[in-house]
This record gives C-alpha cells, structure tokens and sequence, in this order.
C-alpha cells in the first residue's frame, strides 16, 4: 500500500517535471511580454516529432536526438517571434488568442500531413528501459532519468535568473518593460533570446515526453489546459512558482488516474477552476 | 429598422425560394448564426473573452434533446426550457468568471466548457456519452408543421428564432445596460465612477449570452433530432471565435455575416480532408489578427469611408 503510494508519487513527480519543462517557457512569454501563447504546445510538438524523425529515418540516438529538439525549436521558435509575434506584444489579449490559436490549427494541420494521424513509438536505449531498485523501491529508470534532467535543467535557469546579469535583465524587464528599456537594456533582444529559450525547453520536453505524453497531432490541444495551468496557478515571472504548480498538477492528475479512474478529466479540471477562484493571480505570484 | 437592415433580412428569406435543396444547410447557418450572436454580446460588447461558450449550446441541446427523448416532444415549450436551463448554468458560473482578470477569465471559461464536455462524457447512460443522444421525437410545431427531411420547418422556424433573437439583442445592445457593457469593454476601471456595478452587469451579460446559446442548442437538437458530444467540444467554441471575428465583433450583424460565409465555404470545401480544413482556419485567423482586425464587415466600413471619402 505505501510502496504504490510512493510509487504514484514518484511517477506524479515525473510527470510534474515534464510539464514543468513543457510550461516554463510560457510562463516566460507570458510574464514577460505579456502573450497569451496558446500556440506552446505546438512547439513541445515540433520537439517531438524532430526527435522521433531523426531516430527513425537517420538512425540517430535518442540521447543525441535531444540537444537537436532543443536547437531546432529554439530556432522556430525564434524565427516566428521575429516575424509574427512581435507584431502583437501591444495587440490585445483577443487578438493574441486568436493569433495562436489559428497557429495551433495549422500546426495540428501541418503534422497531421507531414507524420500522419497515428501515435508516434519511440524507441529508448537499453539503459533507460526497465526499472532500478533505489531504497526498497522499483522506480522506472526512465522516469528517474527524466526528473534528473529537469533537476539539472531546473537549477541552470534558477542559476540564470537569479545569479547572472542577463537574469537581473530579463526580471527588470518582466517588471517594466519601459523603465528597463530606458536603462539601456536591450528589452527587444531580450524578447527574442527568452522566447527562443521557452520554446526550446519545450521542444526539449516534447521529446523527452513521448514515453510519457505520447505524440501525435492533437498534442498541443490535449495538453493545452495543463500548460496554462501551471502557468496560471503557478503565476509569472519566477521560476519557483510554475515548479510548484507543475509538481502539484503532476502528483494530483497521476494519483486521480491511478485511485479514481472512472473520474477521468474531472480531478483536473474541477481543481483548475477551484484554484484559479482562489488565487487569481497565482500561487506565487511576483510583485514588482 | 433601417432600410439596409430590411434588405439584410430579406436575403434568407430570399435563399428559402432559391435554393430548396440547401434548407438544410441553411437552418444549421441560422441557428449558428444565432449562436454566434451570444457570443458577440458576452465577447464583442462587453469584451469578455470566453473559449468555452460551447458548454450553454451544449447544455440547451442537452435539455432540449433529452426533453424530447422522455416524451415532451413540443418545440416551442422545449425551447423555452432549453432557454433556461442554459441561462441558468451561465448565472452560476458567471460568478466563477468575472472574479480575476483577462487571462484568468480565460482560463476559467475554458475550464468550465471542459468540465461541461467531460460531464456529459461520463454521463453516458443519461446523454448517450459519444455516441451522442439518439431517439429525440419531435412534435409537429404549433400542432400544425411537422419536421421533414427537406429542412422546410427547420428552416423558417430557425429563421424565426433568429430574427427574434436579433431583435432581443439589438433592442438590449442600444439600450444604457449595452451602453455600459461596451464601457466596460473599454475601461472597466472607470466604470465604477460612473455608479455601475461591473460585476452585476458582466454577470447579467453572461446569463442573457448563455440563455440565447441555450437556445440556439435547442434549436439544433430540435430540427435535427440528434445531439452529439462535439455540440460541447472545445473545437465548437474555437470555430464560434472564428466566425464572429470573421465577420467582425461587436456590431451583431458580422456575427450573422461571418457565420454564413465560414459555413457555406466549409459546405463548399466538404470534400477536402477535415484536417487540411482546419489549416486554412488557422490561416484565416492569423491573416485576420494581422490584417483585417475588423473582420469582413469591418473591411466594408473602411471600404464605404474610402469610396465616401473619394467622392
């Protein structure tokens, strides 16, 4: 009964990391430039699918396929910020809406032809497959690779925006954008670097996540409501708030799937409502 | 009414003695036209950004479908308690959405219509889960016009409850309460000063938006006799966004247009996969947030100013 317990859990932690690395990068825009970027799913699609291709057509492997799903969807990510998005950082809330949901359509589209409609398999090195043995408990080896990873992931950005000068930027400008633009910095470029950064992460953790999530067209629609969510809940502008949140929205989905079944969406979408009443402006919302 | 206005309203009448085999069609452009109207009240005037509106179609469809599916198989009436049912789930959840701000909205309409969507999945044996509601036996309308395969009824009673539902809007959109809510939409913070409450009036917009999408739900299960789980979809409350913009916001009539043209160019394309359908959805939407913000009667206007303007 504790070993399934602790089990859940760690599989909750897992799955919490992965939306973590997923979410961060929308929490970035959205602190940030102030974009409601429905269209992030899409680029944790974009990840997997560059992944599954160079696997399966170039023989790649998995591990190395990883930094080319970070580089390709950074630099897509970068590109679309320099031609399309930056249009509309002043544009309203509505427009921004539609903007990427009309992206995510044609992304769907887009994969659907390119890769067709079915589920992608991806195919893990020996070393990640089966379980080990830590303390009394069989913990899935990959599991326990991915929340490394995001561990590691986790303490870099912290050390970033916390401790290196172009992370006093980046919170200055999250702050306000016009008085850091008036010290000198760069807040244009600034845009550009953090976006192609949370897209990469997120291309990362597509990747990363087909074990998990699982990849075909519908991914950034399915997810949608869990990326927003730890975003909402976990508020903008710190890295703490979204871990939080991811963990949290991890451990509670895997734990009502594993005990409540038949609730399906139910758990999920009742405690999204529930905590977005409670605090609206997020668990750990930063103020300037 | 203007006489442009007249004019307008002539041309559905207009498609019934044109086009007899498209009546079918056409009743399913009124009744979404009459749902895209309750979203540009809740959207267009008082500027709430709602992604899940879908749920108070849905819920009218529901309450309609599963009224007659039990025996009260009378349009009118049913209507009316598809009407309310739908108005009151969106008096109970509106609290939920006008606490918090912009992005906070959003994500609570978009949380609500999932959980609509998922409770009708799970309610299988009450809504038919994704099968959809079979077996809804419609009366004959007024005792007198029964439903036929040809869209006849479904069309002039569609048509009917539109214009009504049109002119409830228009009537409430130029009265002080709309007035207040296109305030709202614009500064929501000086509104107080004015001695309104935004929260009363956000709250009663939501609920006549919710009631009006009620009844275009009804209308839907009525004429087709058949409700499906995608009458609830995140998907139906994205292409309602779709074509209200398309026609453009806040102005009632481009909810009508934009539904007609995005309805009868996706009956055009119909043989193309429903997945390449979509990319050029999501085309259509960014070209009209980078280009044409006012949608197509937006254009228009510039248009009619331009040529005024040369003149």
């Amino acid at each position: 009964m504790i070993g399934s317990f602790l089990g859940v859990l760690f599989d909750g932690v897992a799955y919490g990391s992965l939306l973590f690395l997923v979410s961060v990068g929308l929490s970035v825009t959205l602190g940030l430039m102030n974009f409601v970027n429905l269209a992030h799913g899409a680029f944790a699609m974009l990840g997997g699918y560059v992944c599954v291709t160079l696997m399966t057509r170039w023989g790649v492997p998995f591990l190395a396929t990883l930094p080319i799903a970070f580089l390709a969807t950074a630099a897509a990510g970068a590109v679309l910020e320099r031609t399309l998005y930056r249009r509309l950082y002043k544009a309203s809330h509505l427009d921004q809406v539609l903007f990427s949901i009309g992206l995510t359509f044609m992304a769907i589209a887009g994969a659907t032809y390119v890769w067709g409609p079915a589920q992608q398999p991806v195919r893990l090195p020996e070393i990640l497959r089966g379980q080990v043995n830590v303390l009394g408990l069989d913990l899935g080896s990959y599991r326990l690779f991915l929340v490394a990873i995001v561990v590691a992931i986790t303490a870099g950005l912290a050390y970033l925006m916390e401790r290196t000068r172009f992370g006093a930027r980046v919170r200055a400008a999250v702050d306000d954008a016009e008085v850091a633009s008036g010290l000198g910095i760069n807040v244009d470029l600034l845009f550009a670097l953090m976006f192609a950064l949370g897209t990469g992460l997120a291309g990362l953790g597509g990747a990363l996540g087909i074990d998990v999530l699982g990849l075909d067209p519908t991914f950034p629609i399915k997810y949608m409501v869990y990326f927003l969510l730890v975003v909402a809940v976990g508020g903008t502008g710190t890295i703490r708030g979204p871990l939080v949140a991811a963990l949290v929205l991890g451990i509670v989905d895997v734990a009502g799937k594993y005990y409540v079944p038949q609730a399906g969406g139910f758990i999920i979408y009742t405690m999204m409502v529930a905590l977005l009443i409670a605090f609206p402006a997020g668990l750990m919302g930063r103020r300037a | 009414m203007r006489k442009t206005e007249v004019a307008f309203w002539l041309v559905p009448v207009a498609c019934f003695f044109l086009f007899p085999d498209y009546r079918v069609l056409g009743s399913q452009i009124l009744i979404t036209a009459l749902f895209a109207l309750s979203l540009d009240l809740v959207l267009g005037y008082a500027g709430v950004i709602s992604l899940g509106h879908a749920a108070f179609f849905g819920v009218g469809a529901y309450a309609a479908g599963l009224l007659a599916r039990h025996g009260w198989g009378e349009p009118v009436s049913g209507l009316v308690v598809a009407a309310s049912v739908a108005a009151a789930a969106g008096w109970v959840t509106s609290f939920l959405v006008v606490r918090g701000r912009d992005f906070t909205r959003l994500m609570v309409t978009l949380g609500i219509g999932l959980l609509f969507f998922e409770a009708a999945n799970r309610a299988a044996p009450v809504t038919g889960g994704v099968d959809g509601l079979t077996g809804v036996a419609m009366g004959r309308l007024l005792g007198v016009f029964a439903f036929d395969l040809g869209g006849r009824t479904a069309y002039v009673y569609s048509l009917v409850v539109l214009f009504a539902g049109f002119i409830v809007l228009r009537a409430l959109v130029n009265s002080p309460f709309g007035l207040s809510l296109c305030a709202i939409r614009e500064n929501a913070s000086r509104v107080p000063a004015l001695g309104v409450s935004v929260r009363s009036r956000l709250v009663a917009a939501y609920t006549v938006g919710a009631a009006i999408a009620g009844l275009a739900g009804g209308l839907l299960a009525q004429t087709t006799q058949f409700v499906g789980l995608d009458s609830l979809s995140f998907q139906r409350s994205a292409e309602l966004l779709v074509m209200l913009v398309l026609g453009g916001a806040g102005r009632l009539y481009g909810a009508i247009v934009g539904t007609a043209v995005f309805m009868v160019v996706q009956d055009v394309l119909a043989g193309m996969n429903p997945v390449y359908w979509q990319f050029w959805i999501g085309l259509l939407l960014v070209a009209i947030v980078l280009a044409a913000r006012g949608g197509i009667l937006g254009a228009v206007d510039a248009g009619m100013a331009r040529w005024r303007g040369s003149s």
